[in-house]
């Protein structure tokens, strides 16, 4: 283990000195709040030449992809950064790059979809991608951030993963909040990210090959097929890689977290900055009597069915936070719940009580109060033996 | 100025194929002449993106590749981005000494009309901007064609396609073509050039020189398509070499600003011409569109003059 140094740093650059340590060959960006300031500070570190990094600021969000694509198909090992609508634009090029199998790392500071056109945080961006082929990991903290910003290059690079990641945090409420983060010393991530070489180059003249091909009927399933076999097996990687991350940092890297499962009756599942909320309140109940918990995915995609139900089955009730809704999914659900009801019923618990809370959107705050309100419907659903409505609304005028 | 550069096609013919016989490109198209004439030109590796569109599906289909160079397809609008990524990446390597500092390679992209005129050219233009160190090549046969003769911002005025039909009150395409050329030659970059591969020597030359540029280089090849402007697939060369004999497309270059007109007809031809060898244009010999081939052949004339007036003053 190394000792980190404590900085007070905002989320936003957090991931930007992992950046700077990770020193990727091409880093092609375009600036959008509230991800601007990991493509700010990079930029400064390319001018005071700490990095080595070529740096391209690109006229679009699809044309940062675009280049992304172009120069991991060249053998380097390559970054960008994004939000929303900016992600929204890149859409096309996400498939791309994961049919292609480039292990591209992408921070996301997540924020809402126009239209309206909203600047604040919820997760209606990276969620509208979760099928796009690229791993997804939320951060709770700026910290978590940064760590799993460097952990995502090992994942994505590893040779029998060769897939690219999303490394998520919460617009503004980790991205601009300034907080003490732990840095690593630059040695030490050098150290663990290694060094990239890719097993085909465009650069690689003598031995030229042809990427992006055009696949017929006779062998698109086949690719597809082997795309989503890699996928299947990408959590035994993410586990690896964590877990060497986690001796080198001394920070737990959990693929779940869990808090107070042991023996919740009640539990809230969320994702990124509201699980530190709900831990906040479930402390305090469970200080009251209460027994309550909070589940944590930190990984989303591929998605932790086995550690999430495993944690909640043995609960009397559990709520689903989602910060994005599917629309036109069952009862209108948020995608975390849909996946985790999906889970429970595949891996054989049924007669569980799970309810869905769509919260946050556009940025609406979370309150203690909101999520104390949860764990009080959780009781009622429990005692009462009548579910109610499926999805409900947090902090929401009707 | 890099005018010093010589063809010499003894030696040019002794150059490796780099797009290898066996594609899937019609009879009679002029695209693989103008891939294959370009690529012989430029000396050493080359590294190439293309677009999707005719020349990707047809020399692409997996587990075949026609390509005996890198190879890179990734969407429509962005074969310009793509190879400008690869270039970056091509810096970086070098930097940290992945790959030698001697290593010498030349970046090219491939696209088509509809690629470059219009879904692609804010990335194009991106990239001219940030001067990254390639070549962009548009292949233009004037239409979609891969999904079949749809009109584009490089369609011409008054021909037919399946989206700009000739009908009962439209004669074809009722917009003139974009200046594309032009719109390159503004991002003020070391090089550019309209071209056709009828005149080989003309288009080799031009391909050294963009290779040789200190910057981004564009080359606008007209690529005669036999499926689109309805003639018999042996007559693309003819149909080229009118087009610059008529001044419909003029064979010239913008280089480092100073512009050459390469090209000039003994006999400047009537753009009838050109415009009665196709059967996307039969429909303007109605005499009810008498007016119309008056204001296409004025309109060639006033490009013309323009751009002979534009070589007088640069």
């Amino acid at each position: 283990m190394v000792t980190s140094k404590y900085m007070p740093l905002d989320g936003a650059n957090a991931v930007s000195q992992a950046m700077r340590q990770i020193d990727p060959d091409v880093v092609a960006a375009y600036p959008i709040t509230p991800q601007t300031a990991v493509v700010q500070n990079f930029s400064q570190f390319v001018a005071d030449g700490i990095v080595h990094t070529e740096f391209v600021a690109v006229e679009s969000e699809h044309a940062a992809m675009s280049a992304c694509v172009g120069a991991s198909a060249a053998g380097a090992r390559v970054m960008t950064a994004t939000s929303a609508n900016g992600l929204a634009l890149m859409w096309e090029m996400l498939y791309i790059a994961s049919g292609m199998r480039l292990p591209i790392v992408m921070t996301v500071v997540n924020r809402a979809l126009s239209s309206p056109l909203n600047i604040h945080c919820d997760h209606s961006d990276s969620m509208g991608a979760r099928d796009s082929g690229w791993l997804q990991l939320y951060a709770e903290t700026g910290q978590e951030a940064y760590d799993n910003t460097i952990q995502a290059i090992r994942i994505a690079e590893h040779p029998d993963l060769l897939l690219p990641v999303m490394s998520c945090q919460d617009g503004f409420i980790t991205g601009h909040g300034v907080e003490r983060v732990g840095i690593l010393p630059d040695e030490a991530v050098r150290e663990f990210v290694g060094q990239y070489k890719a097993k085909y180059s465009l650069l690689d003249v003598d031995n030229p090959v042809t990427m992006g091909a055009w696949d017929f009927t006779d062998y698109y399933f086949e690719h597809k097929r082997q795309q989503t076999e890699a996928m299947n097996n990408a959590m035994p990687i993410v586990r690896a890689v964590s877990e060497e991350y986690e001796r080198l940092s001394g920070r737990p890297q959990p693929i779940v977290d869990c808090f107070g499962m042991d023996d919740a009756e009640y539990a809230v599942v969320v994702l990124s900055s509201t699980a530190g909320t709900s831990r906040a309140v479930a402390r305090q109940l469970r200080a009251q009597g209460w027994k309550v918990g909070v589940v944590k995915p930190r990984v989303f995609r591929p998605f932790p069915a086995q550690e999430i139900v495993e944690a909640i089955k043995g609960c009397k009730a559990v709520a689903v936070l989602d910060r994005a809704i599917s629309f036109g999914a069952l009862y209108g659900s948020g995608p975390l719940f849909t996946d985790t009801t999906s889970a429970l019923y595949n891996l054989g618990v049924t007669g569980l009580p799970i309810v869905n809370y769509i919260y946050g959107l556009g940025g609406r705050d979370t309150l203690p109060s909101m999520i104390e309100s949860v764990y009080r419907d959780l009781r009622q659903v429990a005692e009462s033996g009548d579910r109610g409505a499926p999805v409900r609304y947090l902090g929401l005028r009707e | 100025m890099t005018d010093r550069i010589r063809i010499n096609l003894r030696q040019i013919v002794n150059n490796e194929e780099r797009l290898a016989p066996g594609h899937r490109l019609c009879a009679g198209c002029a695209e693989p002449a103008a891939v294959r004439q370009i690529l012989h030109a430029i000396e050493g590796p080359v590294v190439v993106s293309t677009a999707t569109g005719c020349l990707e599906v047809s020399t692409t289909v997996y587990p075949y590749t026609s390509w005996r160079v890198p190879w890179i397809h990734s969407a429509f609008e962005n074969a310009s981005t793509t190879i400008a990524g690869a270039e970056a990446a091509y810096k970086a390597l070098k930097r940290t000494g992945k790959i030698p500092e001697d290593r010498q390679i030349t970046f090219v992209a491939f696209g088509g009309d509809g690629a470059s005129y219009d879904i692609g050219l804010q990335w194009i233009s991106g990239v001219l901007e940030r001067g990254h160190k390639v070549i962009y090549v548009c292949l233009n046969n004037e239409a979609y064609m891969n999904t079949g003769i749809q009109r584009s911002g490089a369609t011409p005025r008054g021909a037919h396609t399946t989206t700009s039909p000739a009908g009962e009150v439209l004669p074809g395409k009722t917009q003139w073509r974009k200046p594309f050329t032009r719109i390159m030659a503004a991002h003020d970059i070391p090089y550019v050039a309209q071209a056709s591969p009828h005149n080989y020597r003309d288009l080799m030359m031009k391909a050294k020189k963009a290779a040789a540029a200190d910057g981004p280089a564009v080359l606008n090849v007209l690529v005669p398509c036999p499926r689109g402007w309805r003639y018999e697939s042996d007559q693309t060369m003819a149909i080229a070499k009118l087009a610059a004999d008529t001044c419909y497309w003029p064979l010239y270059e913008v280089d480092h600003g100073k512009t050459i007109v390469n090209y000039k007809p003994r006999e400047k031809l009537p753009v009838a011409e050109w415009l009665k060898a196709q059967g996307r244009f039969r429909h303007l010999f109605r005499p009810a569109y008498a007016g119309l081939l008056q204001e296409i052949q004025a309109k060639v004339d006033e490009e013309w003059e323009r751009l002979l007036k534009e070589e007088a003053n640069s």
